[in-house]
C-alpha cells in the first residue's frame, strides 16, 4: 500500500531529519487492508532511527504528539483501529512548546 | 587606551543613567498624552466643552458620532477597519470594548502586542518577570535596545502606549502562576498564551476553562509554528488534545533548539488575528482546527482536530476541576518541567574528583599541562565558538569516536615524554555541563578513568574565566 508519512514539530529528528516519506508498505498475507496499529510498528521498525521512546510508548504514540489523517485527527477516524487506504497521508507532529 | 579605563567605564555608567532616565521620561510622556486625548480638548486646541452647543451653528462632533460612540480621532485612526464591510463599525466598537490579556511578551507576544495596541482593543493587558536580553532582539521586536536589562512588561507598554496612547495598558510584572492566574486572567474577555513552556500552557489552558475564556494558543521553535483558538464555542480545550503531557526531552526550548525570529513572529501575528475575531465576534476563529507552519518548505496546514473530550479531566462531564483545586495544582510537578530554564535542576552525576572547575582548568591550562580537551556539543554548536585546540566529539557519536580520543591521548604521551606513569588529562566540555557529565560517565564505564568534566561547562567559563568569551 503506497503511504505518505510525514513528520513535525521535531518528531523528524528521530528519522535522519526527513520530514516527508513515500512508502510501501507490505499488506499481511490475506488482508488488504491496514489499520493505524499495524502502521504504528511497521513506522517504528522501518522509519525510526534513534530515541524509539520518543515515538512511541506502550503500543501507543507517546503523549504530545498529534497523529494526522488526510489532515485529520485519528481520534476522529477511530485511532488505532482506523483503517487506511491507498495513497493516505499519516503525519505524527509534536506539540510545541516554544515562543 | 588604558589609562582611560576609569573614564569609559564612567561614561558607560553615565549613558546607563541617561537611558533609564530617557525612558522613565517617554513613559510619563505617553501617559499624559493618555490623559490629554481623555479630556475634551480638540487637536487644534480648541476645548469643546467651552462650547455650549446652543453657539455653534452645527451639532457637536460627540452629538454627531453619539450612536456608535466612536469619537472623530476614533473614526480617523481606525477608519481602514471601518470601511471594511465585514468589520465595520460594530466590529470596531466591539473590539474598542474588549480586553485582552498576552501571556508572555516574547516572540510570540512581540508582534501580537503591537497589532493589539495598533486596532484600538480597549484593555490591552501584558504579563512577564523576565527583562529583555540581547539574544531576544531578533525576534522580540517589541523591545528596543535602551531596554536590555530592563523589564519586557515595562518596555512592551511603553512600545504599545507610543503606538497607541488611547488604549489601556495594564502591566503586570510578574510570572502568571496557578496562585495569581484566577486574579488577573477574570479581568479579561480573551487570553493569549504567547508563553515558552508545558507547565505555563496547562496551567493557562486549566486557568482560562475555570474562568470561561476563549484562549488563543500559539507557539514556535526551529522553524515551525502552531495555533489554535481552545475552549472557544464549545470546542475542545488544550487538555481536551493532550491529556497527558509529553515527556521532559520532547519539550524543545527556543535556548536549546533555536529558533528562527520571523517564524514567532508569524505565529504571533495570527494569534493577534484570531484574538481580534474572538474579541469582534467577526469571522470563523480557529476552533476544532490547528494551523501548522513549516517556515522551510513555505507550507501552512489547517488540520481538523477532535472536538471537546467528555472525558477530558478538566472540561469533560465528569471534570471537578475547582478554583480551589486549580490555585493548588502543581504543574511543574505534572509536567516534570520547571516554568523558567533558569531554575532548570543541575544535573550531578558524578564524584567530585571527576570534575574539575573552570578556574581551576584555566590555572592547569596557563601551566602548560599536557591535555585533551573534548567538547561535546553537536557540531553546529561547535561552530559558533569553541576553546582552542578542543577536539569536537558529539555525544551523540562518541561511542564511535573512542579510538580518536585513544590516539590524541597517546599522540600528547610521545610528544611530551611523559614517563609510563604520568598520563596526559583527559577533560570533557559542553555547553552548560551536563551533557559533559553524562560523557565523563561513559567515558570512565569504557576504560577512560582519568576523564573529567568541566563544571558548568562553556557558560561557566564565560563567567568565571574569559569574560570575553562569546555565549550564545
Ligand atoms: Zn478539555
Amino acid at each position: 500500500m503506497h503511504l505518505t508519512i510525514e513528520f513535525g514539530g521535531g518528531l523528524e529528528l528521530l528519522c535522519q531529519s526527513v520530514k516527508i516519506h513515500h512508502v510501501d508498505v507490505d499488506m499481511k498475507p490475506g488482508e488488504d487492508k491496514l489499520a493505524m496499529r499495524d502502521l504504528l510498528s511497521w513506522v517504528q521498525t522501518n522509519l525510526i532511527k534513534e530515541r524509539p521512546e520518543m515515538f512511541m510508548k506502550d503500543d501507543h504514540v507517546r503523549p504530545g504528539v498529534l497523529v494526522l489523517i488526510n489532515d485529520c485527527d485519528w481520534e476522529l477516524s477511530g485511532q488505532l483501529d482506523t483503517l487506511l487506504e491507498e495513497k493516505d497521508v499519516i503525519v505524527f507532529i509534536s506539540t510545541l512548546h516554544g515562543g | 587606551m588604558a589609562s582611560n579605563g576609569g573614564d569609559a567605564s564612567s561614561i558607560i555608567r553615565e549613558i546607563e543613567r541617561l537611558k533609564t532616565e530617557k525612558s522613565d521620561i517617554e513613559s510619563r510622556i505617553s501617559i499624559l498624552q493618555a490623559q490629554l486625548n481623555e479630556t475634551q480638548i480638540g487637536p487644534n486646541g480648541c476645548d469643546l466643552s467651552s462650547l455650549s452647543p446652543s453657539s455653534s451653528p452645527l451639532p457637536s462632533r460627540y452629538d454627531a458620532a453619539s450612536e456608535h460612540g466612536l469619537t472623530p480621532d476614533m473614526i480617523h485612526r481606525y477608519s481602514r477597519h471601518l470601511l471594511l464591510p465585514s468589520f465595520g463599525v460594530d466590529a470596531q466598537s466591539r473590539l474598542l470594548k474588549s480586553s485582552i490579556l498576552v501571556v508572555g511578551a516574547g516572540g510570540l507576544g512581540s508582534p501580537a502586542l503591537l497589532y493589539l495596541a495598533a486596532c484600538g482593543v480597549g484593555r490591552l493587558g501584558i504579563v512577564d518577570n523576565d527583562v529583555v536580553e540581547l539574544n531576544n532582539m531578533h525576534r522580540q521586536i517589541i523591545h528596543t535596545e535602551a531596554y536590555i536589562g530592563q523589564s519586557k512588561v515595562k518596555s512592551a507598554a511603553a512600545a504599545c502606549r507610543a503606538i497607541n496612547s488611547t488604549v489601556e495598558l495594564v502591566e503586570h510584572r510578574e510570572a502568571l502562576l496557578a496562585t495569581n492566574a484566577l486574579d488577573i486572567v477574570s479581568k479579561y474577555d480573551v487570553v493569549i498564551d504567547a508563553t515558552d513552556n508545558a507547565p505555563s500552557r496547562y496551567m493557562i489552558n486549566d486557568c482560562c476553562v475555570v474562568l470561561g475564556k476563549p484562549l488563543v494558543s500559539g507557539a514556535a521553535v526551529g522553524l515551525e509554528g502552531q495555533l489554535t483558538v481552545y475552549n472557544h464555542n464549545g470546542g475542545p480545550c488544550y487538555r481536551c488534545l493532550f491529556p497527558t503531557p509529553p515527556p521532559t526531552t520532547a519539550c524543545q526550548r527556543c535556548s536549546d533548539s533555536g529558533v528562527l525570529g520571523v517564524v514567532p513572529g508569524v505565529i504571533g501575528c495570527l494569534q493577534a488575528l484570531e484574538a481580534i475575531k474572538v474579541a469582534s465576534a467577526i469571522g470563523e476563529p480557529l476552533c476544532e482546527r490547528m494551523l501548522l507552519f513549516d517556515a522551510l518548505a513555505a507550507r501552512i496546514r489547517i488540520v481538523k482536530i477532535r472536538g471537546r473530550s467528555l472525558q477530558c479531566d478538566v472540561c469533560g462531564e465528569n471534570a471537578t476541576l475547582t478554583r480551589q483545586l486549580f490555585q493548588d495544582f502543581d504543574y511543574e510537578k505534572f509536567t516534570q518541567t520547571p516554568v523558567s530554564s533558569m531554575t532548570r535542576p543541575k544535573l550531578n552525576l558524578l564524584p567530585e574528583n571527576a570534575r574539575i572547575s573552570t578556574k581551576e582548568y584555566k590555572e592547569r591550562v596557563l601551566n602548560g599541562e599536557p591535555h585533551v580537551l573534548v567538547d561535546v556539543r553537536p557540531s553546529h554548536h561547535y561552530k559558533i565558538t569553541a576553546l582552542p585546540k578542543s577536539l569536537n566529539i558529539p555525544l551523540s557519536s562518541l561511542e564511535g569516536q573512542l579510538p580518536m580520543i585513544s590516539s590524541a591521548l597517546q599522540e600528547l604521551q610521545e610528544g611530551n615524554n611523559l614517563g609510563s606513569g604520568s598520563h596526559p588529562s583527559l577533560y570533557v566540555v559542553c555547553r552548560r555541563g551536563n551533557d559533559s557529565q553524562r560523557a565523563v560517565q561513559y567515558l570512565h564505564k569504557m576504560g577512560f578513568a582519568s576523564a573529567r568534566d568541566i563544571i558548568g561547562g562553556l557558560e561557566s567559563w564565560a563567567q568565571d574565566a574569559d569574560p570575553n568569551f562569546p555565549t550564545y
